[in-house]
């Protein structure tokens, strides 16, 4: 077998990699203000690489680079939706950014690296890889936040995301090396097989388990640990927020399977249990903190904490089903995301942010089309039938029933209850009280025709989820049966 | 079979249809063209529900008109649709009352048609779902997904207090169906994962889980009959609704809670059932009696027929509670009974309003000098509402009554003083309203309904009265579900 081929599992990264590297050579040559080269040959890449992932798929699990990287199923569909993500946000954002002088060739070419970061974190089966997929995702974050240089909110919101940020991770590596130090091994399969054998240094496991998941939850944004993400997504520019809202949880949900799952899954007592505080706070904290807000971006961020605390729900409910459940929801959320914040972006102007709250009253008489798109996303986000969201909460909560966790299922019901009031404000706003402003809404077409797919697929997928469904719980069932 | 199509599926879809059809008539440029669709839509799906009636097989108690398909196939969820006895009497009374709302809101509606027009379609499809659906997680869908329809129709077209009412509506209802959705998800993990309701019925279950499933189907079904003490959404939601919305509210969104008792409630959790009757009866004769008595020291006309509904579901959930087949037949034909009657009255109060725009019965009095054919068909109706013998009110209320002697003299007694509180707040609210002399010039510029408002009111005057004379093809449909369900009943399922 040559050299080339054995790459094959990498293909996709390689050639993202590479796209990135030429893209930002090829932008210093276009002299177009609009950047539409530059824009189409990130597109041509993200398609590129979803042909490549697509095409090198192979049943079964294969390790590359001696066992530092694996290629799964789940690791190809995370991969997929990742792209999607990615290049949905792209369209979403371009007006809103030309708009802002911000369509530059770097934005572009930090997305690109922020998903190979993703991409890097989604199919790591090594502590060191995950750790250099998380930092090329978040310094390519971190940068992108403070792009817009002359706005103090953006620049305050970067500082904030990159303190934080750089404490999660070192906590995170000082996590791991206590692992290190406990197991003897980085490899995520030898750390899981040095655990079932039994290790001498208990204490030091757990303390390296407990830093592990710190870390995890500044990612995830779970309370305690979701100080930034108010700020955060507040502060940085929509499209940003955007970025930073949707592929990097799928990201971040490949992260909690290999590290709390393939690697630490004999621990599973001690993880879920943590689990069970971070979930149970992010859902009290988040649905209760929203109700305050009157930004629609912060209110967004509040309700992403929320979500973190249901998705929690499910991977700690321990087994397949709770683990399927959670990648569906993660997914639906992402969706559900991109349109939330692609709606604010759509309703923006040139030196106008539709991010109050306010800005969306009487929307329903501005533009029926666009208040039903954001109704079924706001329903979706509360969970209520028959759009997507219900299923992923129903999803989630059946794996927790399953495992006997009734307690936690009363209280997670309990605050999407709270939840539905924040987002059923949203649609009050729309549909009963009278718009603020008469101006009259122009969406590029390209944005319109997509916030248009993405709010009937939300409900599409609500009439029809048995498909989504079944793809997470089989990637889900394939990757842990087969490692 | 309708051209190929199950029945069940074209009763539940066709109207769902025509509402997308109606909001794609645009803005209110093309209202006549929206409010034309929305009566062929609401007019088809009525005609669509007919077979179920005619085709309807009376002499047993199994789902007919079943239609199953895997629907998530990942939890074994499937698209499950049927009818019994008791199931078509509501899938047949939404589907009666679709058009009636949609001619009653033909010229009152002005603003935002299409979308107005659209949601009772839409609701109305939802409805016959929740009536039809033998999977439970389908059941759910539907049930939550008609709040959505109810929500925006109080909401966008309501009275002035209508944001605060909508709200309340909806996280009321949303708090009661999500306590539900952790009993169904407790029951499918009992029954092995299954989400049909039926396996439900036969599946035994230990006394402190029936329990506590029963609780929680009470969170859900009791906010939506509504029983004291969690009725207070009720008068909120009749009185900032449109006219429509108050129609629809009275005459389908109550019988859905109260048919939640009788298809999950009781039959699942038959024994926390026996166990908790006491307790429910208790709750039925509050709210027949105390809520009876609100109901007398109303000013508002609106409000004060939400009360009433309030004291005659009472009656309702009365009726199951003592678990006899007068109780319970007496009980559904109350609940039938009741949608004409309250939609009836409603749509009288609501021609008043669109006349004079006060629901204060202090703006009225001597109606009946400017406006005498309506004064005519608010008396049947007012009268019907106290039960008077010979209309539909009479028929369900001396069945439960009857039903009530049988399992305890002072039931019936406290229940049968609804006949007193009954006619005491419906008939002075008439007296003062429709009497006496004309009270200001508002009532003196009255004109008299028009022949729209007549055709409505002619058609519920003949169901009332026809049910009234003639409650036997009634009882006849739904008497052999009724009595295999109390043979169900009567059996542990410890």
């Amino acid at each position: 077998m040559n050299f080339f081929s054995t790459l094959l599992p990498a293909y996709a990264e390689i050639f993202l990699l590479v796209m990135v590297s030429a893209i930002l050579i090829v932008d210093l040559f276009v002299t177009d203000p609009n950047k539409t080269a530059t824009y189409l040959l990130v597109q041509l890449a993200l398609l590129g690489c979803s042909l490549i992932t697509v095409s090198t798929h192979q049943s079964g699990v294969e390790h590359l680079f001696h066992n530092m990287f694996v290629d799964d199923l789940m690791s190809d569909v995370l991969k997929l939706l990742s792209y999607l993500a990615v290049s949905m946000m792209l369209v979403y954002s371009r007006s809103y950014m030309l708009a802002r002088g911000l369509f530059t060739g770097e934005f572009m070419a930090l997305t690109l690296f922020s998903l190979l970061g993703m991409m890097v974190m989604i199919s790591a089966s090594n502590f060191i890889t995950l750790y250099m997929g998380l930092e090329l995702l978040s310094l390519s974050l971190y940068a992108m936040v403070a792009l817009q240089r002359d706005s103090a909110t953006a620049t305050e919101a970067a500082m904030k995301y990159f303190i934080l940020g750089a404490l999660a991770s070192g906590l995170l590596l000082y996590g791991m090396s206590m692992l290190y130090g406990a197991t003897g091994t980085l490899d995520v399969n030898a750390v899981s097989d040095a655990i079932r054998h039994g290790v001498p240094n208990k204490q030091l496991l757990t303390f390296g388990l407990v830093f592990v998941v710190a870390g995890l939850a500044f990612k995830l944004g779970a309370v305690p640990f979701h100080m930034w993400v108010p700020d955060v997504y507040h502060g940085a520019p929509t499209a940003m927020t955007m970025l930073i809202g949707t592929a990097p949880k799928l990201a971040a949900f490949a992260f909690a399977m290999r590290i709390l799952v393939e690697a630490l899954q004999p621990l599973m007592v001690h993880w879920s249990g943590m689990l069970v505080i971070l979930a149970v706070l992010s859902m009290a904290l988040g649905n209760i903190s929203a109700i305050a807000q009157t930004n629609l971006k912060r209110m967004l961020a509040y309700s992403s904490i929320a979500h973190m605390g249901f998705m929690l729900l499910g991977v700690l409910s321990g087994d397949i089903d709770g683990y399927s459940a959670a990648m569906f929801y993660t997914v639906v959320y992402v969706l559900m995301s991109l349109g939330g914040f692609g709606m604010i972006m759509l309703l923006s102007r040139e030196g106008f942010e539709a991010d109050k709250l306010d800005d969306f009253k009487g929307l329903n008489q501005r533009s029926p089309w666009l208040a039903f798109i954001m109704l079924l996303l706001m329903f979706s986000m509360a969970g209520v039938p028959p759009t997507v969201g219900f299923y992923a909460k129903f999803a989630v909560l059946s794996a927790a029933v399953n495992t006997g966790h009734i307690p936690l299922v009363v209280m997670a019901v309990l605050f999407s209850l709270i939840g539905a009031f924040y987002y059923l404000r949203i649609v009050k706003l729309m549909y009963f009280d009278a718009p603020e402003s008469h101006v009259p809404i122009s969406v590029p077409p390209d944005s319109s025709i997509l916030i248009s797919f993405n709010g009937l697929a939300v409900l599409l997928l609500g009439i029809l989820p048995g498909n989504l469904m079944s793809v997470c719980a089989v990637s889900v069932q394939q990757s842990l049966l087969l490692h | 079979m309708i051209f190929g199509l199950p029945v069940l599926s074209v009763v539940i879809w066709l109207p769902i249809i025509f509402g997308i059809l109606v909001l794609a008539t645009g803005n209110d440029r093309n209202a006549q063209l929206a409010r034309v669709v929305a009566l062929i839509g609401a007019l088809l799906s009525f005609a669509v529900a007919i077979p179920l009636y005619t085709g309807f097989d009376r002499t047993t108690s199994v789902m007919q008109f079943d239609e199953l398909r895997p629907w998530i196939t990942r939890f074994n969820i499937h698209y499950h649709l049927g009818v019994d006895g008791i199931s078509v009497l509501f899938v047949l009374l939404n589907s009666f009352f679709t058009p009636l709302v949609i001619i009653a809101s033909w010229k009152v509606i002005e603003k935002r048609v299409a979308q107005y027009m659209a949601a009772f379609l839409i609701m109305s499809g939802l409805v016959n779902g929740v009536f039809a659906s033998l999977d439970a997680v389908l059941f759910y869908v539907f049930w939550e997904a008609m709040l959505i329809p109810m929500f925006i129709i109080i909401g966008m077209w309501g009275g002035p207090n209508r944001v605060y009412a909508a709200v309340k509506f909806f996280l009321y209802t949303l708090m009661g169906s999500l306590l539900m959705l952790v009993a169904l998800l407790y029951l499918y993990l009992q029954s092995g994962g299954s989400f049909e309701i039926l396996d439900y019925h036969q599946m035994a279950i230990p006394m402190t889980a029936q329990i506590l499933v029963f609780i929680a189907f009470f969170m859900a079904f009791s906010v939506k009959v509504p029983m004291f003490p969690v009725h207070t959404w009720l008068p909120d939601a009749h009185v900032e609704a449109p006219t429509g919305g108050s129609v629809i509210l009275a005459a389908i969104m109550l019988k859905v809670g109260a048919y939640g008792f009788i298809r999950f409630s009781m039959p699942i959790a038959p024994d926390a059932s026996h166990k908790l009757a006491g307790v429910m009866i208790a709750l039925s004769l509050i709210a027949v009696v105390y809520i009876g008595l609100v109901a007398l020291t109303q000013t508002d006309m609106k409000k004060l027929v939400a009360y009433s509904s309030i004291s005659h579901m009472g009656f309702v959930t009365l009726g199951f509670f003592i678990f006899n087949t007068y109780g319970v037949e007496g009980a559904l034909m109350q609940m039938i009974s009741h949608g004409f009657i309250s939609g009836a009255l409603f749509l009288c109060i609501g021609v008043l309003y669109d006349r004079v725009h006060s629901r204060n019965i202090a703006d009225y009095g001597g109606v009946a000098n400017t406006m005498p054919v309506f004064a005519a068909f608010f008396m049947l109706f007012a009268m019907a509402n106290s039960g008077l013998p010979g209309t539909s009110g009479f028929v369900g209320e001396f069945m439960v009554i009857m039903g009530a002697v049988k399992a305890n003299f002072w039931y019936a007694f406290l229940a049968a003083s609804t006949l007193v509180f009954g006619a005491a707040y419906t008939l002075w609210m008439y007296k003062r309203v429709i009497f006496g002399a004309v009270a200001n010039h508002h009532v003196a510029e009255l004109t008299d309904i028009t022949a729209r408002e007549k055709l409505v009111f002619a058609i519920l005057a003949l169901t009332v009265l026809g049910m009234g004379l003639y409650p036997l093809p009634f009882v006849e449909i739904m008497h052999v579900s009724v009595s295999d369900l109390l043979v169900h009943l009567a059996r542990s399922k410890l």
